[in-house]
């Protein structure tokens, strides 16, 4: 079946990657820099924030889709973009879980980095962006640390897409969801074969931080 | 000489504890100043502030004659950089990081490989641009770190004990080489340092800071030759420090009297002051029979005891008895020349200039 490229399964697998691929890119964009800010500066806050990052880090995602389920319900305050059971919505829950967890990993890797290097770069004449992206680029195993952590929990993330994205085959349906329906339907080899599906995809992109980790850090 | 930099009556605090407090120090344009002091004496902070990379809690800054308010300008941090004593290489290779500085300042092509290679020439590490900063030696890390702190040719340049971790044969070989680096840019430069060695071999001037404040600043041979107070003597390694009190004073020589012994100096104090004979170890001859003395012109001669002798590499410390504990430094060839073992009689003779009178009340700094 894998090897065949059934068209329905290549089809949840597309739209797998592509949301939680797309989710993910967001998360990072928003989540490096704001991870590095909130690593870096003290402002009254902080310690509050802080907080609620590393809750978000343990959120169950199925609360997650329970909140963007009830904000995107019909009678809910963004009802009229009609976007439940679309995979938009899919991608709003996953960049809600996967935010917290690429800016806590982000914050506290900024951190661990030695505080000389920081005033070395500084000391050089750097000005606050070409700061805060020295640092990034100084810190890129704690990037990609964040970005494998990231994908890692919405790829294999079941509750909040499913409640978002209602599982509509070739609409909303992916990995993880079409899984859960095809074992309860009894369709095992089918389940099999996705759960294998999503096995190598985290298989493969882990390979390839590993590999980018530990060319760098040898 | 023009100041290029200059702190006025500042004070850093951590945790509400004054760390720094320093009433006035110049930078003066294209000198070495070292700023020689123990760990923890507030050298580090001193050079962080002057990189503007702290805020004073109290104070004024000037740069070139303007007063310095925080936030400090890009322009002006630009003209400063700053090495640690880690040399903090940055991912990528040697020319990378020694093209840093030169990048955040918009420079490419032509001009930025230009300089760069002129720095990694400067610091003889050309065989090292495509190499792993990270994969280099700890000598050339520090080369690297050097290289690009210069290459965008700083107008000050703030070295935090950057060749400490070194080993002593790279540190010795390093350091006239930093020095012809510096003097042939014509950089002005301030260098944090514990070593007395080092500041003396790099040092246009020195500054000895103690507890967070300047204790002197002067050339470098005022500070070793000439210590404002015991405080700065003990440091430059001016160990024997005899007190005494004058007995007179003729026409700048006077005659002291230290524990029933006369000694004999150069000073401007009158008869009765209180102060603090400073004799450095290697100003004092051991001479073993009286009847050479005849032949000595030094004005000081003791006679006393050999309490011990150390043997600190090429040079031997001998301790003496002469009614008042002293050191002297002398080579081996000259110990066993005199065959000295300890409870020999023995004749310490040194120069009435070799002997630095320091008034008994602390002295302020000069220079």
């Amino acid at each position: 079946m894998i090897l065949s490229l059934d068209p329905e399964l290549m089809q949840v697998l597309l739209l797998s990657l592509e949301v939680s691929g797309l989710a993910i890119c967001i998360a990072v964009v928003l989540g490096i820099p704001s991870g590095v800010f909130l690593g870096l500066r003290r402002f009254p806050g902080r310690n509050l924030l802080i907080t609620l990052v590393n809750t978000g880090m343990g959120l169950p995602p199925v609360v997650v889709g329970l909140v963007v389920f009830l904000f995107l319900a019909r009678s809910g305050p963004f009802g009229n973009l009609n976007l439940l059971y679309t995979p938009s919505a899919m991608i709003i829950a996953q960049i809600i879980i996967a935010l917290p967890i690429v800016m806590g990993v982000t914050m506290a890797g900024i951190q661990n980095l030695d505080e000389k290097l920081r005033l070395q770069i500084l000391a050089l004449g750097a000005s606050k962006l070409q700061y805060f992206w020295k640092l990034i680029e100084e810190g890129r195993l704690i990037v990609l640390s964040a970005l494998a952590a990231g994908f890692g929990s919405i790829i294999s993330e079941v509750g909040a897409v499913m409640m978002v994205g209602g599982n509509i085959k070739g609409q909303t349906r992916v990995l993880t969801t079409a899984i859960v329906l095809e074992t309860r339907q009894g369709n095992y080899s089918l389940a099999i074969a996705l759960g294998i599906i999503l096995f190598l995809i985290a298989l493969l992109l882990n390979l390839v931080f590993t590999f980018l980790q530990q060319r760098r850090s040898s | 000489m023009k100041s290029i930099l200059r702190l006025k009556d500042v004070e850093v605090a951590l945790g509400g504890k004054t760390i720094l407090n320093i009433e006035e120090l110049d930078v003066r344009s294209a000198e070495i100043l070292t700023i020689l002091g123990s760990t923890g004496s507030g050298k580090s902070t001193t050079l962080k502030l002057m990189a503007f990379l702290i805020k004073p809690k109290k104070g004024e800054l000037f740069w070139q004659g303007k007063k310095v308010r925080f936030p400090v300008p890009l322009v002006v941090r630009r003209s400063i950089s700053m090495t640690f004593q880690d040399p903090l290489p940055f991912e990528g290779t040697v020319f990378e990081n020694v093209a840093y500085g030169l990048r955040i300042r918009g420079i490419k092509g032509k001009e930025l490989r230009v300089k760069v290679e002129e720095a990694l020439e400067l610091f003889s590490i050309s065989h090292l641009k495509n190499q792993s900063a990270k994969k280099v030696s700890g000598g050339e890390a520090q080369r690297v770190a050097l290289a690009r702190s210069l290459v965008f040719r700083p107008s000050l340049l703030l070295l935090d004990e950057p060749l400490a971790s070194l080993d002593p044969i790279t540190k010795e070989g390093m350091i006239p080489e930093l020095h012809k680096v510096l003097k042939q840019l014509g950089i002005t430069c301030v260098y944090v340092t514990h070593d007395q060695e080092e500041a003396f071999a790099l040092a246009d001037r020195i500054a000895v800071m103690e507890q967070g404040e300047i204790i002197q600043v002067g050339t470098k041979e005022d500070v070793f030759f000439k210590p404002s107070d015991v405080r700065v003597a003990r440091f430059v390694g001016a160990e024997n420090l005899i007190p005494a009190v004058i007995l007179s004073n003729e026409e700048g020589l006077v005659t002291m009297k230290a524990q029933g012994k006369t000694l004999e100096a150069v000073a401007p104090f009158p008869q009765g002051t209180g102060v603090v004979a400073c004799i450095r170890p290697e100003e004092i001859t051991l001479k073993k029979d009286g009847a050479a003395l005849d032949r000595v012109t030094a004005r000081n001669q003791l006679p006393g005891i050999v309490l011990s002798l150390e043997t600190l590499g090429p040079v031997i410390k001998v301790s003496l008895d002469c009614g008042f504990q002293i050191k002297a430094l002398i080579t081996r060839r000259s110990a066993s020349d005199l065959n000295l073992k300890p409870g020999d009689a023995i004749f310490a003779t040194f120069k009435a200039t070799a002997v630095h009178v320091i008034p008994e009340v602390k002295g302020g700094t000069n220079g």
